[in-house]
């Protein structure tokens, strides 16, 4: 594969945003996990599906638009999609997590609506799907990458704030910080990982991406800055190493990704039981 | 400056209702600069909802509350006002932070946005873990802690940012009955040593009394306050009128 990196754009673009969205998608993810949000991202990834799929048939529809990047309506359904679930948790106060399912259904209705009605679509919406390899272009990679700043950008420039958050949400409020700005913007946050993770490994797999490393580094963590790390750790062992088995077996990237973080996972659990003995 | 008539804390008149039935009525109070305050009553006397209202947590529906001279719905300076709650209530003890990342947190606000903790602001840090004598556990997880270290670690966390009010709604539930003397005690000494003016929300009464210097008596109306000598005057008649049935005085040493 080294070689291929070397001579092929294709790989060198899906390398280059695996290392990207396997910091990015952890880094985000150890705030969605010890938030208790995980669902959040599935919910998030439908919505995101419908948007790829709204593209694809403007695509189909008027040639004008044939050059449109899927990315950029996946990207703004999500962000959108994110400002729902928060207008319904607003709604529905006691039963919060009823803003999932809800999101998640209108997302995937959405969707095979947009596929019914272009008939249909080729192989693009089955990458976006499970993810590739071949498909990131240059300007995907471009916008991973500016995506990729904006989050560790706010994540670092926030992070004080979002660990009392998460620690303590009472506290937090109390305390006098602006913590409905900083959840809405964190949020957001979420809905970008989501839609620039999607290209590589898939929309119905990208959560697990935010959450397995996580969920790793969780039982050896001693404090949330070592946990950060690990699960960057993790993360990327797990796309560098997914990309690299996928193309050598021609297998999809998405899965391999997804099956080596459970890999980890499940070592990292025999290794804390081993140690706890 | 007088403290009688600057109190640090003053609410005039303080309705309070959820739904039809009122859960605070014309609830009048002063809290002068320097006091330790008790507030105590039965479950649902309104307690919590004041101290909710107290911290701007809650929308004041009738009446008023100043802090620091100022009235709640325009204070900014909420790093002057620390906060201790039910460590059962908020807190989840699987959450990987170290008891050091914890007290850091309560300099939150004081720090600022988009700004990072300093070496001072660290050095706060170790200091505050000094004052509950909790230093040596600066490096362990919060989770792995026993309920009275955790509640001190909690305690380190608002003094981290140099409150000069401190309040504590009922800061000993899941603290084991052996540390709850010395939990107060060492409110007793921040309260003394720091200055700090404490409000406790609290169930404890008997512990309480001998480390308090003012009591208030709650059950949706203010039903008594003064001080701490006052109070244990009370009788077992005027007690039954402020906790709404029979009430039996035992006394213990302690």
């Amino acid at each position: 594969m080294i070689s291929g990196i070397l001579q092929f754009e294709f790989l060198q673009n899906a390398f280059l945003t695996g290392i990207i969205i396997g910091a990015i998608a952890p880094l985000v993810g150890v705030f969605v996990v010890v938030r208790r949000m995980s669902m959040i991202s599935d919910a998030l990834s439908h919505v995101a599906l419908a948007g790829i799929a709204f593209s694809l048939l403007l695509q189909k529809s008027f040639l004008s638009l044939a050059g449109l990047n899927p990315l950029y309506i996946g990207m703004a359904f999500s962000v959108g999609g994110s400002l729902f679930i928060e207008k319904l948790r607003g709604v529905y106060k006691h039963y919060q997590e009823l803003a999932i399912p809800i999101i998640m259904s209108g997302g995937m209705g959405l969707s095979v609506i947009f596929i019914s009605i272009a008939d249909g679509f080729n192989s693009d919406l089955y990458s976006y799907l499970f993810g590739s390899v071949s498909a990131v272009s240059r300007a995907d990679l471009y916008v991973i990458l500016a995506v990729g700043v904006v989050v560790a950008l706010t994540l670092t420039l926030l992070y004080k704030e979002l660990f009392l958050l998460s620690f303590d949400e009472e506290h937090a409020k109390a305390s006098g910080i602006p913590y409905k700005a900083i959840h809405f913007i964190f949020i957001v946050m979420v809905a970008l990982v989501i839609a620039a993770s999607m290209k590589i490994i898939g929309i119905l797999l990208v959560s697990s991406l935010m959450t397995l490393p996580v969920a790793a580094s969780l039982r050896f963590a001693k404090g949330f800055k070592q946990m950060i790390a690990l699960a960057v750790l993790f993360g990327e062992v797990s796309v560098i190493g997914g990309l690299f088995l996928s193309y050598n077996l021609d297998l999809a990237p998405g899965g391999t990704i997804v099956i080596i973080a459970v890999l980890i996972l499940i070592l990292s659990i025999l290794f804390d039981k081993w140690k706890n003995r | 400056m007088d403290n009688a008539v600057n109190p640090i804390v003053k609410l005039e008149d303080i309705s309070y209702k959820y739904t039809k039935d009122l859960v605070l009525e014309h609830v009048s109070l002063e809290i002068p600069k320097g006091a330790f305050l008790a507030i105590v009553g039965p479950n649902g006397s309104g307690k919590s909802t004041l101290l909710k209202l107290l911290l701007g947590l809650f929308k004041l529906q009738k009446g008023k509350i100043e802090i620091f001279g100022e009235d709640i719905r325009r204070f900014k300076d909420w790093q002057k006002v620390g906060f201790v709650s039910q460590k059962a209530n908020s807190f989840n003890s699987g959450f990987p932070a170290t008891v050091f990342e914890v007290v850091q947190s309560g300099m939150t606000k004081k720090i600022g946005l988009f700004k990072f903790a300093s070496k001072e602001d660290r050095q706060k840090v170790i200091k505050a873990l000094e004052s509950v004598d909790m230093l040596e556990y600066q490096n362990r997880n919060i989770g792995e802690l026993s309920g009275g270290q955790q509640q001190r670690v909690f305690i380190a966390r608002s003094l981290v940012s140099e409150p000069e009010l401190m309040i504590l709604d009922e800061p000993t539930v899941g603290v084991d009955s052996k540390n709850v003397h010395q939990f107060y005690e060492m409110l007793e000494m921040l309260n003394k040593k720091l200055g700090i003016t404490l409000i406790l929300v609290t169930h404890d009464v008997g512990t309480v009394t001998d480390k308090v210097t003012h009591v208030a008596c709650l059950n949706k109306k203010l039903h008594f306050h003064g001080d701490a000598c006052e109070y244990n005057e009370l009788n077992e008649g005027e007690l039954s009128s402020i906790y709404g049935h029979d009430v039996q005085l035992l006394n213990h040493d302690h």
